[in-house]
């Protein structure tokens, strides 16, 4: 007698269970705590940023703008009704810090995700533990190619293309554009310069830049004298650089005071019209600013940040003067806005309910379309690098930035291709 | 009478089972409370016995031997890279590894120790602050080996099987650092203890009347450079696990500066003072970079906070304890003493020396 009743009970459990299923997955239903550092009216994020120290510059400015943007999304009904709760701390630029605050937010915080760490050196330190905990590492704020390694670090995303893909890409206009010109390079001593002295090399051949005008620095010091007056002396006329923005400043008045004005090329990172701006007539006493930066060579993955006629630029800027007037508006402000887009169309994707590893895995199977980038996104099972690809752009006398020639994509060993998608524009919630 | 009862006590508990008796308390309340915190309690936990460690180190060649150090981060980074590059390609036992840093900055504290034995007061200072500034530049020069700005890493040391699998690792590494920490404690006590313990105070109050007493006292300077810097080669390993990462910046002039706080602030002297110090070190930053957290101001001045909060808290502490945290429990103390009739260590009713309770060492 007792049997029929039992199997109505396990077949009623099943039919529960199986309705538990697809409710998480599914984007129906209600909200739960899916998963550490979700509720059902949250999602908590954590991040280590360089909010004091030598790379504060500029990059201090990411993470308040990324909040800024959470702030318009949390105002405008969240991610399916869940607030973005950001927490981001400072380590200075110090791996050591970066180490210790990363367990903070992972252990005491219970953040859901890390999302746009800053750094490479501080980044690489931290890599293994967040791995180790199975933690979600998303778009990790440095081109290092180290982000993309599945096998080894299966919960790390990058989100700029990798610095020797931008290498290559202005190897490349150096050898179609600026042929003939003796090329020099100034590198940061770590992978950031190592990786885009490959990429340039990869174009320009290691053996026609002579030892001598490969010249390098580690942050820290507050001269390069040494190392532009070798370049100078090496006859380089055109100079490659992979610098952040303080040494990039740096090596450009240098190199004013000793007149030698070759014709520079600067990776993205450390470019920012802006923030160079700045630093220019912080470490000049106002002698001299943006004129300097007339003639630079530089490139970009997103719309100009100077570009108002652009709707994604009209959208962001019009969340960075409502919410965070007191930021500046540069590119460091757009890449921080960009970086939250970003992370609220992953967890659109990941469903209304997702786990750490539903969310790793949907992140790999979208492709996040339809936003800002001039160039796609890598993201598949075996590849977690960020956009593919950048277009070179050329600073004017007039210190405004305006891009030239198509859109590039490649990869660390691939050829160099024309990139033809489109641009797309934003919704006009400008939330995805 | 009183004599001879205090006689008695010390037949009955001599030094040593004193202070293994005081050790296994310490170590069964320690491994009950990190039994029951969380695994971020468990983490900062181990951070006050590492720097515990290295403060009760340079307590001894500071406060005892009188010779001031600026470069124990230094000694700490000998510690911690002997550690990540044991470690890069092959895989030994924690034990092991801890040794090794210990022997490796024992002998750097030899060759450091000889020539800080010939140097006095603001010189002393001098060449250990040279040593705190230059040696982590030497992991940049030589990044094929030491990794440069970037470092080495350490990967994270996963608890024994018979620990079960649900162990959390940041419990395991405070149960290492802590019984390193007591292990160091014990015999660093016994050594103050003993002959030599006194040699090192006599050469710090008189150098002249020591070497007429009959003491060496450059083999004792050395000697007491030697200890103290291995003290900072173990907490210099501990380091490594619990950051994970080894890179010049984590061992710069700060951390030799934060060091002396400790032992400032927790007691100058005293072992116990370098626990309380060690205390200090890890929790108020914590403390203070919350309270500037969760006022609402400007994030220019929110981010420089933290550290202006902190300061501010160590030169109130100086002012109103400076004999350090221990100084102000044992004036506490004495205080209750006198209240309450107990006989005072000078052994008069109701009068306590205010100014200099006895250093304990």
């Amino acid at each position: 007698m007792k049997s029929p009743l039992r199997a109505i009970a396990i077949v009623c459990c099943t039919v529960l269970l199986a309705a538990c299923g697809t409710s998480t997955a599914d984007n129906s239903g209600t909200n739960t705590a899916s998963a550490p550092g979700i509720t059902a009216s949250t999602i908590t994020i954590g991040s280590t940023q360089p909010l004091t120290g030598p790379a504060a510059p500029g990059y201090s400015e990411i993470a308040p703008a990324s909040n800024a943007y959470f702030t318009y999304l949390n105002e405008h009904g969240g991610v399916f009704g869940r607030n973005i709760v950001y927490q981001y701390l400072d380590d200075g630029y110090n791996p050591t810090i970066t180490a210790s605050q990363t367990r903070k937010l992972i252990l005491e915080t219970k953040v859901f995700a890390m999302f746009s760490a800053l750094g490479t050196p501080t980044h690489l330190a931290v890599i293994d533990y967040i791995n180790s905990e199975k933690v979600p590492d998303v778009f990790v704020s440095s081109g290092c190619n180290c982000w993309n390694d599945v096998s080894k670090y299966p919960n790390t995303f990058g989100f700029q293309p990798d610095y020797t893909i931008e290498g290559k890409i202005l190897g490349q206009y150096i050898k179609q554009n600026l042929s003939g010109k003796k090329v020099g390079y100034f590198y940061q001593n770590d992978e950031f310069g190592l990786d885009g002295v490959k990429g340039l090399d990869d174009q320009l051949g290691a053996s026609s830049v002579p030892s001598a005008a490969r010249q390098y620095y580690s942050p820290g010091p507050t001269t390069v004298a040494a190392q532009i007056s070798a370049l100078q002396a090496s006859g380089a006329q055109v100079v490659a650089s992979f610098t952040i923005p303080a040494y990039t400043a740096l090596a450009l008045l240098t190199a004013a005071k000793l007149g030698y004005h070759p014709t520079w090329v600067v990776s993205n990172v450390g470019s920012d019209i802006t923030t160079l701006t700045g630093l220019l007539k912080t470490f000049s006493k106002g002698a001299v600013g943006g004129q300097l930066l007339g003639g630079m060579v530089t490139d970009t993955y997103l719309p100009l940040v100077g570009d108002t006629s652009n709707p994604w630029i009209t959208l962001f800027k019009r969340i960075h003067d409502t919410i965070r007037p007191d930021l500046p508006w540069d590119g460091n402000v757009l890449y921080g806005e960009v970086q939250a887009y970003t992370l609220v169309q992953a967890l659109k994707a990941a469903g209304r309910n997702p786990t750490r590893a539903s969310f790793v895995k949907s992140l790999e199977s979208s492709k996040l379309t339809g936003g800002p980038g001039l160039v796609p996104f890598g993201f598949a099972s075996d590849n977690h690098l960020g956009y593919l690809g950048v277009q070179v752009a050329t600073i004017g006398a007039d210190g405004t930035e305006t891009t030239t020639g198509p859109v590039y994509t490649s990869s660390d060993s691939g050829p160099i291709t024309q990139y033809s998608g489109s641009a797309s524009t934003p919704p006009t919630s400008g939330i995805p | 009478m009183v004599a001879a009862s205090l006689r008695l006590g010390r037949l009955t508990r001599p030094t040593l089972s004193r202070h293994l008796l005081l050790a296994l308390v310490a170590a069964v309340v320690l491994l009950a409370i990190s039994a029951q915190i969380g695994a971020y309690d468990d983490y900062n936990l181990t951070a006050v016995a590492i720097f515990a460690v290295a403060a009760a180190g340079l307590t001894l060649l500071t406060g005892l031997n009188g010779q001031l150090s600026l470069g124990h981060g230094a000694l700490m980074a000998v510690g911690a890279y002997t550690a990540s590059l044991l470690l890069k390609d092959h895989q030994f036992p924690v034990v092991v590894v801890l040794v090794l840093a210990v022997v490796t900055t024992g002998i750097i504290g030899v060759v450091f120790g000889y020539a800080a034995a010939r140097l006095r007061g603001p010189y002393l200072a001098g060449a250990t602050l040279a040593l705190a500034v230059g040696l982590p530049q030497l992991a940049t020069r030589y990044k094929s080996v030491f990794g440069g700005d970037a470092g080495l890493t350490i990967p994270p040391t996963a608890p024994p099987a018979w620990l079960g699998a649900d162990f959390p690792p940041e419990r395991w590494l405070a149960w290492i650092a802590l019984a390193a920490a007591v292990v160091t404690m014990v015999l660093l006590a016994n050594l103050l203890h003993s002959s030599i313990g006194r040699t090192f105070i006599a050469v710090r109050d008189h150098e002249a009347a020591a070497a007429l007493a009959g003491i060496d006292v450059a083999r004792t300077q050395v000697l007491a450079f030697v200890i103290s810097a291995s003290c900072a080669g173990l907490a210099g390993a501990l380091f490594g696990y619990w950051s994970g990462i080894t890179a010049p910046a984590g061992f710069g002039l700060g951390l030799s500066l934060q060091l002396i706080t400790a032992i400032v602030i927790g007691g100058l002297g005293s072992l116990a003072g370098a626990v309380w110090g060690s205390i200090v070190l890890v929790f108020v930053p914590a403390l203070t970079s919350g309270m500037a957290s969760s006022l609402n101001i400007p994030s220019s001045v929110a981010n420089n906070l933290p550290l202006a909060i902190y300061g501010a808290i160590l030169v109130i502490a100086m002012l109103v304890a400076p004999h350090g945290i221990q100084g102000a429990l044992k004036r506490l103390l004495a205080l209750a003493r006198a209240r309450w009739g107990h006989s005072s260590a000078s052994g008069k009713k109701g009068v306590m020396d205010w100014d200099d309770p006895a250093p304990d060492p």
